[in-house]
Formats: structure tokens, C-alpha cells, sequence
């Protein structure tokens, strides 16, 4: 924004100041801004997690044998399972499963041992509740390291024929920037964006709405204020306001749940500045349209949700056909979200993060 | 242009949503002059109003407000109008004193302390400067509102609606102030529904759908309807009043509570007819002056039966 007389700077000042007491009046506004940040992050940081252990498992067996022993133990002694009883037959543990008691039921059918002595290569059943595949799919994912495991530890001696050969070639996977897999490594850099996005929209979008629809905005526009300095003088406080915010998120991630930041501070405040730029815009655009405080949420919601479920906040953003791609890349909080992550585990600088930059510009200035 | 002149707009015409809702106005306010605008509910005077200091745009029509353009130079015309609107429009959340402080800062004044003091001890609120205005009683806000309104010593105020809600002492209180300020030779332009204070103002203007019905000072205003009243006084007039309607030469009955007011324009006629109503009741008859009242309703039934406006 640029100011040309003295007069202008002091008008613009005196929007900001007046911004400033108001929002210093408006108590609930005033916690959301705190509170919103601190809620969100411990809900989404702690209660989210895309790789769920120790879930109910119910089992059935029909064939007791040293070898079953050992694979109900081995099951036992993995993070995934957790053994909670023994079903007589097959319809009891169906039920089981219907009403949702247990997440698995392992089925050790008769014989086992036997055709396993014999060679034959028996299946051991597996049935998951696979209503959420997320919640199902890490587990499965494991039975078979399990078996294999089992299997070379146990069959020796005159079984050893009976042990799965290594193949002859491994993949070894480097997982690199979060090499634990921890669900919120993802979950919390994302969650700056999508705070800020809501806070920042929502806030410009009331902000100038409240004036219009208290009749001020009238008062206002009938004195020699430009209709820029409103404006400039409305979205510097919630610039300030979102980058408190964001040094709430960088701060709580660090210390509530321990996310590594290997990037540059600097670098991450000059992208959220940018962000936060790029929401008001939208904001005030939503403030221009609105009639009132209640369309202005209600448009606020309409531009939050394509944010929360295409920007690979929530969904990898690889997983999602061509089309939500596209709509994805358009979003400003696509590319904060993509730098942010950058930022906290890669800690990649500016020429690497600048692809992710020109676009949030674009959008502000459109 | 006419340097005697504070507002000076002739032929404004505003539609919304292809209604017309201010027709062909035209309208002269001398510098100075006290000037009522008067109409019923929706008849287009806040939308005059709106359009005269430059915040809405005529879709025709052209003028000027203390000598500048109201279509190409609204920011001078703002710097030297104080406008008042119907609907209070100060910040609620924020103290008296920042109220103002705020609006003397939106003017850029000097002496922006000094001037917000005043105004607070003029309003007699200096130990409630650091109040809410949220808190304050719906008379006070618009005292408050018509302080903030004059704060920058306008040339001219447009008050609209300004004694809405307020009580009659305060009424009277402020109506002296208007005088001694247009005594200072500061004009202003009015808007109000009390007849009362119509009859304070220097000037009239009366409009009706947007269309002006009339302009002049109360005396032209009356006289221009060459209307002649009788009043009836008594009890239970109603019957009365209907049977006095449907005779010839009777134009208008006007019941105010245990007053009567019969009005036509042959005087003759609606002589013969009151005597004849009258006759053999207990009811008293009297001649009187046709007052404004009689003709703003006059004026608007017959704008209403025509379709077209009087004078
Ligand atoms: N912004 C607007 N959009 C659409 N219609 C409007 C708008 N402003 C005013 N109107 C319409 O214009 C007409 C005149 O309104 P205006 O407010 O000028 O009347 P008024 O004389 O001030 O009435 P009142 O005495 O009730 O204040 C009304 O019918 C109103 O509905
Ligand atoms: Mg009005």
C-alpha cells in the first residue's frame, strides 16, 4: 500500500488504532484468536492419527499347536493388536465384528499345523472391520511380517525346508524428514495454514461487514477518509493477529509436540506474511459481497472447506484426481502448506520454496 | 452558480431496482437558512439527502453543495459537511471520548483535544467522556451523534431525522441551538416528521414518492393549496367526521383526538355544509387558520389520486 500525505498516514493510523480498541473490547473475538490456535492443535495433534495401534482383535482357534502358539504370541507382542478374547465359532466373532467390539478376528483354521508340516502352504484368515481403510491398513500391513518372522524363528532343524527363502534382492526404504512416520509431523505444520486461513478470512470478512451492517461504515464513508485507508487501516491488525497466531503454532509445536524445525524463522514469517496477505484479500473480497455478518461466515465456511479437504491438509495431495489437483494448486493454502512442511522437516530455503510463493502473490494481488 | 446558495440540486433522480425513489427533485437552500425536508415513511429523503453530500451518485440530475459539484467533488463537499444520519452511526464499543477523538482524526483537526473537550462539556458529559456509547440511552446517543456531526465546524449540517427518539425539553434545547447557529450562518437542511418543528424552519420542502410536492416558506407552503378550515370541537366525532366526507364541497376531515378539522377549497360551500352538520348538536364550530398539517395530508391524497404531483 502506499500513502501519500501525512494527512492520509494519520487517518490510516487512527483506523488501526481504532481496530485495535475495539478488538481489545470484543472479548470473544479477543479468546478465539488464543484460544482457536491452542484448540485446534491439541484436537488435530493429538486425537489425529492415520496409524492407529493396539485395536481389539478376537481370535479363532482351531488348532492348538506349538507353531499357532507362537504366532498368537508374536501377534500379541506387535503394537497393532491387542488380544481380546477367544470366540467359539465363526457367526459369535461375525457379530463381534458387526457391532464393532473387535477391529480384527484371526481365524487359525483345523489342521494348521498339519498341512503346514506337510508343505501346503495354509492360509491363516484375517477379517477387518475395513469400514476406514486408514485405520486398518498399517495393521494388515504388519500380519505378514509377523508370519515371516515366526517362520524363520521356528521352523528349524528338519522345518528349515519349510522357511521362506529371503529374496534374493531387498528394497531398503529411506524414510526420509519424518523417519518415525509420526502422523502429527504432518498434521501440525499443516495446521498453521488452516488456522490462519480461517482466522484471516473469517475476521476481514466481519470486520468491514460489522461496519456496514451497525450503519458506521455510512458514518464513515460520509467523512474525508479514502475507502483505502479503511481498508488498509481494517487488515493491518489482523496481519499483526495472524502472525501472533502463527508464533503460537511455531512455539506449541515445538514444545507440546516436539516437531523438529530445521528450517530458517525468517523465512517461515515471510511466507506466512505473504499467506495471511493472500487470506485478507480473500476476506475482503468476501466483505464486499456480504450483506451481512451471517453471509459473511457463511461464504467464510464456503472457501474454508475446498481449503481444508484439497490443499493435502488432510488427504495427500498426490492422491487426488487431475481435477482436484488443479483446484488444490489454486489455493494459497496448497502452497502454504507445501512450504511450511518444507520449512519445519526440510528446511529448505527460498529458491526451493520459491514455486510455492509466486502463486500465494498472484492470488493476493487478484 | 449562486454564491448565496448552500445546496443547490435540481432535477435528481434515483431508481433502485428500476423503482424510482427520488423524481425530478429539485431543491434551494439558501446559506444560513434553516430548511425542513419533510415527507412520509419512504418517500425519498434520506436518499436525497445521501445524494447531496456526495455518497450516492444521482442516476440524473445535477447541483452543487456549498459550491462544489456533488458528482465530481465529493471529498470537498465531506470535509465541509457535517452529516447526521437517521440511524446511529458512532461505535458502540468505543468510549464517548474515542468517538470523537476518532472523528476529529478522520478530519485531520489541529486543535483535535481542545475541540473534543468542548464538545463534551457542550453535551455536559465530561464525567461520562470515559463511557461506553453503547451504554448510553437512545436520546444521548443522538445528542452525541449531532455533537460528532459538528465537531469539524461544518458550513452546512444535514440532520435526518436528528430529534427522533429525543424528549421535548431536549427538543427545545436543540432547536435554540440550531437557530443560534444558523444565526452564525451555518445552514442546514433538516428532516423530520414533527410538525412542530416544520414550523421552526426558515424553508419547507414536502416530498411524497419521491416527487417534490412543495417548497417555500410554511406561510407559501399553506397558501399555495388555497385550502379554507373549519374546526369542530367535541366529543365523539368520528360519525361525525365520516357524514361531513361524504358531502359536497368538504375535502378533507382531520380528527385530532377532540378536535375536527373540515377543509375545502370553495370556501362558500364548505361554509354551508360545516353550519349544516352542526346544526341542532352540541358540538362548536369556529373558523380557523389551515395549518400545515392539513395541507401535507392534503397534498399527499390528492399526489396519491393523481398520480401526479400539486404545484
Ligand atoms: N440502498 C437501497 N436499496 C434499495 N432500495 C432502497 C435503498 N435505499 C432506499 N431504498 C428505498 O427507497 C425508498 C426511499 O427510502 P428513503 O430511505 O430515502 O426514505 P425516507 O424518506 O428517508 O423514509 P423514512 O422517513 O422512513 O426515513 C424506500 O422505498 C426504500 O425502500
Ligand atoms: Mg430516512
Amino acid at each position: 500500500m502506499m500513502f501519500f500525505s501525512k494527512a492520509s498516514f494519520s487517518r490510516w493510523w487512527s483506523m488501526v488504532v481504532k481496530e485495535f480498541l475495539q478488538l481489545k473490547r470484543d472479548r470473544l473475538t479477543f479468546g478465539m484468536i488464543v484460544g482457536i490456535p491452542i484448540i485446534q492443535l491439541t484436537l488435530f495433534g493429538y486425537a489425529i492419527n492415520s496409524d492407529p495401534k493396539h485395536m481389539p482383535t478376537g481370535l479363532i482357534i482351531e488348532d492348538h499347536s506349538e507353531i499357532t502358539r507362537t504366532i498368537i504370541a508374536t501377534l500379541k507382542t506387535s503394537e497393532y493388536f491387542d488380544i481380546v478374547g477367544e470366540f467359539a465359532d465363526e457367526s459369535s466373532a461375525s457379530r463381534a465384528l458387526a457391532r464393532g467390539d473387535v477391529q480384527f478376528v484371526i481365524n487359525i483354521p483345523p489342521d494348521f499345523t498339519k498341512h503346514l508340516l506337510r508343505g501346503e502352504r495354509p492360509a491363516l484368515l484375517i477379517e477387518a472391520d475395513a469400514t476406514d481403510p486408514t485405520a486398518t491398513a498399517m495393521a494388515l500391513s504388519s500380519v505378514n511380517s509377523v508370519l515371516e518372522y515366526v517362520a524363520r524363528k521356528d521352523l528349524t532343524g528338519p522345518l528349515q525346508h519349510l522357511a521362506p527363502a529371503p529374496a534374493p534382492f531387498e528394497a531398503r526404504v529411506h524414510r526420509l524428514y519424518n523417519p518415525e512416520a509420526n502422523t502429527h509431523f504432518n498434521i501440525v505444520p499443516g495446521l498453521m495454514g488452516v488456522i490462519l486461513t480461517m482466522m484471516m478470512v473469517l475476521m476481514t470478512g466481519l470486520a468491514i461487514t460489522r461496519e456496514r451492517e451497525r450503519g458506521t461504515m455510512e458514518n464513515l464513508l460520509a467523512m474525508p477518509v479514502k475507502p483505502l485507508e479503511v481498508m488498509a487501516g481494517k487488515i493491518v491488525p489482523y496481519i499483526a493477529i495472524g502472525l501472533v497466531q502463527a508464533s503460537i503454532i511455531l512455539v506449541a509445536a515445538r514444545i507440546m509436540f516436539g516437531i523438529p524445525f530445521f528450517g530458517s524463522i525468517f523465512l517461515l514469517y515471510f511466507a506466512a506474511l505473504i499467506f495471511v496477505a493472500a487470506n485478507l484479500m480473500v476476506g475482503i473480497t468476501i466483505s464486499s459481497l456480504a450483506k451481512n455478518q451471517l453471509q459473511a461466515m457463511q461464504m467464510t465456511f464456503f472457501f474454508f472447506l475446498p481449503n481444508i479437504l484439497l490443499s493435502g491438509f488432510m488427504f495427500p495431495f498426490r492422491g487426488m484426481p487431475q481435477w482436484a489437483q488443479v483446484i488444490g494448486n489454486v489455493l494459497p493454502l496448497t502452497h502454504f502448506n507445501r512450504i511450511v512442511r518444507g520449512i519445519f522437516l526440510k528446511g529448505i530455503g527460498f529458491t526451493d520454496l520459491w514455486p510455492q510463493i509466486w502463486p500465494m502473490l498472484l492470488f493476493s494481488w487478484s | 452558480m449562486n454564491a448565496d446558495l448552500a445546496i443547490d440540486v435540481r432535477d435528481l433522480v434515483k431508481s433502485f431496482a428500476h423503482k424510482r425513489v427520488v423524481n425530478q427533485v429539485s431543491l434551494q437552500v439558501k446559506r444560513g437558512e434553516i430548511f425542513g425536508f419533510l415527507g412520509p415513511n419512504g418517500s425519498g429523503k434520506t436518499t436525497t439527502i445521501r445524494m447531496m453530500c456526495g455518497l450516492l451518485t444521482p442516476d440524473s440530475g445535477s447541483g452543487t453543495c456549498l459550491g462544489y459539484d456533488i458528482l465530481h467533488q465529493s471529498a470537498h463537499i465531506k470535509r465541509h459537511v457535517g452529516y447526521m444520519t437517521q440511524k446511529f452511526s458512532y461505535w458502540e464499543d468505543l468510549t464517548l471520548r474515542e468517538n470523537l477523538d476518532f472523528v476529529a482524526r478522520m478530519y485531520t483537526m489541529d486543535n483535535r483535544r481542545h475541540a473534543v473537550d468542548e464538545a463534551l462539556e457542550g453535551l455536559g458529559l465530561t464525567e461520562r467522556a470515559n463511557q461506553l456509547v453503547g451504554a448510553l440511552s437512545g436520546g444521548w446517543k443522538q445528542r452525541l451523534a449531532l455533537a460528532a456531526c459538528m465537531l469539524h465546524q461544518p458550513e452546512l449540517l444535514l440532520l435526518d431525522e436528528p430529534t427522533a427518539g429525543v424528549d421535548p425539553a431536549a427538543r427545545r434545547d436543540f432547536w435554540e441551538e440550531l437557530h443560534q447557529l444558523a444565526r452564525k450562518g451555518i445552514s442546514v437542511l433538516v428532516s423530520t416528521h414533527y410538525m412542530d418543528e416544520a414550523e421552526r424552519c426558515h424553508k419547507l420542502a414536502y416530498i411524497f414518492n419521491g416527487t417534490l410536492l412543495a417548497q417555500g416558506t410554511s406561510h407559501e407552503v399553506v397558501a399555495a393549496q388555497k385550502l379554507t378550515t373549519w374546526t369542530i370541537y367535541g366529543e365523539h366525532m368520528a360519525e361525525l367526521s365520516e357524514r361531513l366526507q361524504r358531502m359536497d364541497g368538504v375535502e378533507q376531515t382531520v380528527l385530532f383526538g377532540t378536535v375536527l378539522h373540515v377543509s375545502g377549497t370553495r370556501p362558500e360551500l364548505l361554509e354551508r355544509q360545516v353550519r349544516a352538520a352542526v346544526q341542532g348538536t352540541s358540538f362548536r364550530l369556529e373558523q380557523s387558520e389551515t395549518g400545515l398539517e392539513d395541507v401535507f395530508i392534503f397534498m399527499m391524497k390528492h399526489a396519491g389520486r393523481d398520480g401526479a404531483p400539486l404545484a
